[in-house]
C-alpha cells in the first residue's frame, strides 16, 4: 500500500487516534443542557427509557387488508407495541387497483386501499382508540387520513383518541423516496392542510414526520442527511407560518425521522446534533415560546442499503448495531429491517427475530439503563459538535440555493445524493469501503445465497381488489358521491382546507383513485428535472 | 465507431432510483453514452425511445417486486415493434425468478448483491456483442 488514506467516519470527518478534553469545545454543559429541556442534545424527555421505552414499530403490511391485519396480529401478539403501514405503489400514487398501471404493483410493497371499507377492514378487530397507528403516506396523506378518521368513526373511537403519525413529508419524495404525484407547491400546501387540520382536531395525533432517512438510503451521508431534514422542517414552517398559523401552534405536532446505519459513534453523534440543532433553529429562527416546539422527537429505521444479499445472516449483526445506535441516539420509536429484506418482503420468522432484536437491547443489553450513556465522552461530542457545525453548513448552502424547495426544482439536492451513491458503491466495488462477505470475507461456497424461506405473496389478490372496489362503486349512492367529489375540488382550487370536504367525500364512498384524480386535475402533475 | 449506447428506465410505479442511476454514472465513466429515462416510464414510452434512439441495450430496474410483468411487458412491446435488442433487468429480483426471465428472453439478470463491475461489463459486453451481430 503506497497511498495512506486518513481514518474518517462513514461521512468523511477525520477522526483522530484517541480523544481527550482537549477536543471538547468549552461550555460544553451549556451545548448539552439538562435531559427533557433546551437544546435537547441529551434527550427529549427527562428520563427517557426509564420512564418508558421505545416504541417497537415494525413496518408491515402488504396483500389486501385482511391480509395486512392479520400480520398485524401477529406482530401484536408478540409484544409489538404499535402499528406502522405499509401502502402499496398505486395506493401511494394515488391510483385505484383497476387501473391499467396499477395492476403489476397491487399488494407488492404494502397493503392496497381502495376505499374507506378497504381501511375498515385494515384495523377490523384492532381498537383504534386504544393503539397508534403510523402511515407511511405521503402524495395521497390527506386521502388516507379521510379513510382512517371514517374507520375510526365506524369503530366509535373519538378523533381525539386518535394517536399515530401520519408520514406526510412529500418534500423527501422529490429529494429520494419518489412518490410525489403533484408538483411542489401544491404538494406542501396539501401536507400543511393536513398539519392544519390536525393541530385543530387530532390532539394526539402527529401530523407529519419530517424525513431525512430516504435521502439517506439514497446515498447521501449523515451530514447531508441532517441538513436536508431540517431544510424541509424551516420549509414546512415558513409554509404554515405564511398559512398565519403561530409557530408554536404547530411545531410541538412535528416528529422526524433518521436513519441509523452502521458507523454506531457518528449515527448517535448526529441524532444528537439534530436534537440541539432544531431547538435553535425554534428558538433562534421561528422565535418559539413553547420549548415543546424545540423538542425534536425521532422515529428511526435501520439501513436497507447497507444490507447485503451476501451471507444474509450477518445482517442480523448489522441490524443489531443500527439498532443500539438509534437507542444511544435517543429514539422515541425504532424499526429493525429484516435480515431477508434485502430480497422480499420479510417472512414472519425475519420480523420475529427484527422485534426480537429491539427487545433484547432494550431488557438484556443495559442501554436503556441511563439517560444519554455516551454523553460526555470525548469523542461523541466532538464529532456532535463537527457534525452539527457541518450540517449547518449544509443549511447556509440550501438558503443560499432559496431553501429547501428550490433546491429540489433545481435537481441540486437530488445530485447531492446520488453524487454521494456513487462515491459509496465505487469505493465497495474498489474495496476502500469494507463489506464483510461482499468485498472481503467472502465466502466462495457461497456462490448462490440461500435464504430459509422467501415471502411469496397470493397472485389472486389484484383481482379479489378489483372486484371488490367494483362491488363498492355499484353499491354506493352516486349522486350523493359525485356532489361530495365535486365539493373537494372546490376547496382544492379555492385554497381552503381540503379535510373536511375530503372526509365527507369519503364517507360518501369516493375512492383514492378518484379523489386523486381530483386533485391530478386541480394541480398538475410533476415530472422530475433530468437528474444530470 | 459510436460509443455503446444504453437506454436505461424504470417501468412501472417503484421510485428506488438509487441503483440505476449510480449504474448509469458509472457505464458513462466507462465510456457508454447512456440515455435515462427516468422513473414512472411507461413499456411503450420505453420501447419508442429504444427505436429512436437506436441503443444497443435496454436496461430497467424493479425493486417493487412487479419485475416479472413488467419484463414480460417490455419484450412483447420490443418484440411487436420488431425490434431486436437485449433487454437487461436489476433489482430486488429472488434467484427463483431469474430463471422466468431468461425463458422470457431477458438478455441478464443482476439481483441484489451484484457488484457495480459486473453489471458494467455485462451491459458493456451485451452492447458489443450486439453491434457486431448488426
Amino acid at each position: 500500500m503506497t497511498e495512506v488514506r486518513e481514518i474518517a467516519t462513514d461521512a468523511g470527518i477525520p477522526v483522530r487516534e484517541v480523544y481527550t478534553e482537549r477536543d471538547v469545545a468549552p461550555a460544553l454543559d451549556e451545548r448539552l443542557g439538562a435531559p427533557g429541556r433546551p437544546p435537547f442534545t441529551r434527550g427529549p424527555y427527562p428520563t427517557m427509557y426509564r420512564g418508558q421505552l421505545w416504541t417497537m414499530r415494525q413496518f408491515a403490511g402488504f396483500g389486501s387488508a385482511e391480509h395486512a391485519n392479520e400480520r398485524f396480529r401477529f406482530l401484536l401478539d408478540r409484544g409489538q407495541t404499535a402499528l406502522s403501514v405499509a401502502f402499496d405503489l398505486p395506493t401511494q400514487l394515488g391510483y385505484d387497483s383497476a387501473h391499467a398501471v396499477a395492476r403489476p404493483e397491487v399488494g407488492r410493497v404494502g397493503v392496497a386501499i381502495d376505499t374507506a371499507d378497504d381501511m375498515a377492514d385494515l384495523f377490523a378487530g384492532l381498537p383504534l382508540d386504544g393503539i397508534s397507528v403510523n402511515f407511511t403516506i405521503n402524495a395521497t396523506a390527506p386521502i388516507i387520513l379521510a379513510m382512517y378518521l371514517v374507520a375510526a368513526e365506524r369503530q366509535g373511537a373519538s378523533q381525539a383518541s386518535l394517536a399515530g403519525t401520519l408520514q406526510n413529508d412529500i418534500l423527501k419524495e422529490f429529494l429520494a423516496r419518489k412518490t410525489f404525484v403533484f408538483p411542489p407547491h401544491p404538494s406542501i400546501r396539501l401536507s400543511c392542510d393536513v398539519i392544519e387540520f390536525a393541530t385543530q382536531r387530532l390532539p394526539r395525533f402527529n401530523p407529519i414526520s419530517i424525513t431525512g432517512y430516504h435521502a439517506r438510503e439514497a446515498g447521501c451521508d449523515a451530514v447531508q442527511e441532517l441538513g436536508l431534514t431540517l431544510a424541509s422542517a424551516i420549509a414546512y414552517s415558513e409554509a404554515l407560518v405564511a398559512r398565519g398559523l403561530p409557530f408554536d401552534s404547530f411545531a410541538p405536532r412535528f416528529s422526524f425521522h433518521f436513519a441509523t446505519t452502521m458507523d454506531l459513534f457518528e449515527e448517535v453523534a448526529k441524532l444528537r446534533a439534530a436534537r440541539r440543532m432544531w431547538s435553535r433553529i425554534a428558538s433562534e429562527r421561528f422565535g418559539a415560546h413553547d420549548p415543546n416546539s424545540g423538542r425534536l422527537r425521532f422515529f428511526s429505521g435501520n439501513s436497507g442499503t447497507t444490507l447485503t444479499a451476501q451471507q444474509p445472516l450477518n445482517n442480523i449483526i448489522r441490524s443489531t448495531v443500527q439498532c443500539l445506535g438509534a437507542v444511544l441516539g435517543g429514539a422515541q420509536s425504532i424499526h429493525v429491517m429484516g435480515y431477508d429484506e434485502a430480497f422480499e418482503i420479510p417472512t414472519e420468522e425475519a420480523v420475529t427475530l427484527s422485534l426480537r432484536t429491539q427487545q433484547i437491547i432494550a431488557l438484556e443489553s443495559g442501554a436503556a439503563r441511563t439517560v444519554d450513556p455516551l454523553g460526555g465522552s470525548y469523542y461523541v461530542e466532538a464529532l456532535t459538535d463537527e457534525i452539527e457545525a457541518r450540517a449547518n453548513d449544509v443549511l447556509t448552502e440550501i438558503d443560499a440555493l432559496g431553501g429547501a424547495v428550490a433546491a429540489l426544482e433545481q435537481g441540486v439536492s437530488q445530485r447531492w445524493i446520488a453524487a454521494s451513491a456513487y462515491r459509496i458503491e465505487r469505493e465497495i466495488a474498489e474495496g476502500i469501503r469494507p463489506r464483510v462477505g461482499v468485498n472481503v470475507h467472502e465466502d466462495p461456497e457461497q456462490a448462490s445465497v440461500e435464504v430459509p424461506a422467501l415471502f411469496t405473496l397470493d397472485p389472486s389478490i389484484a383481482e379479489r381488489q378489483i372486484a371488490r372496489t367494483a362491488a363498492h362503486v355499484a353499491s354506493r349512492d352516486g349522486a350523493a358521491c359525485a356532489e361530495a367529489t365535486a365539493a373537494v375540488e372546490a376547496a382544492a382550487g379555492d385554497g381552503v382546507n381540503v379535510m373536511p370536504s375530503l372526509i365527507h367525500a369519503v364517507r360518501a364512498g369516493a375512492t383514492l383513485g378518484e379523489l386523486s384524480d381530483v386533485f391530478r386535475s386541480v394541480f398538475g402533475e410533476f415530472r422530475e428535472p433530468h437528474p444530470w | 465507431m459510436r460509443a455503446p449506447r444504453v437506454l436505461l428506465a424504470k417501468p412501472g410505479l417503484d421510485g428506488h432510483d438509487r441503483g440505476i442511476k449510480v449504474i448509469a454514472m458509472a457505464l458513462r465513466d466507462a465510456g457508454a453514452e447512456v440515455i435515462y429515462l427516468g422513473l414512472r416510464r411507461s413499456v411503450p414510452e420505453i420501447a419508442q425511445a429504444a427505436i429512436e434512439d437506436d441503443v444497443d441495450v435496454v436496461g430497467i430496474s424493479v425493486l417493487s417486486g412487479a419485475h416479472l410483468p413488467l419484463a414480460a411487458d417490455l419484450l412483447q412491446a420490443l418484440d411487436r415493434e420488431g425490434v431486436v435488442v437485449p433487454v437487461v433487468i436489476g433489482g430486488t429480483i429472488p434467484e427463483t425468478d431469474i430463471g422466468s426471465l431468461t425463458e422470457l428472453g431477458v438478455a441478464a439478470v443482476f439481483p441484489v448483491g451484484t457488484g457495480l463491475h459486473e453489471v458494467v461489463d455485462g451491459v458493456l459486453e451485451l452492447a458489443a456483442r450486439e453491434r457486431v451481430e448488426r
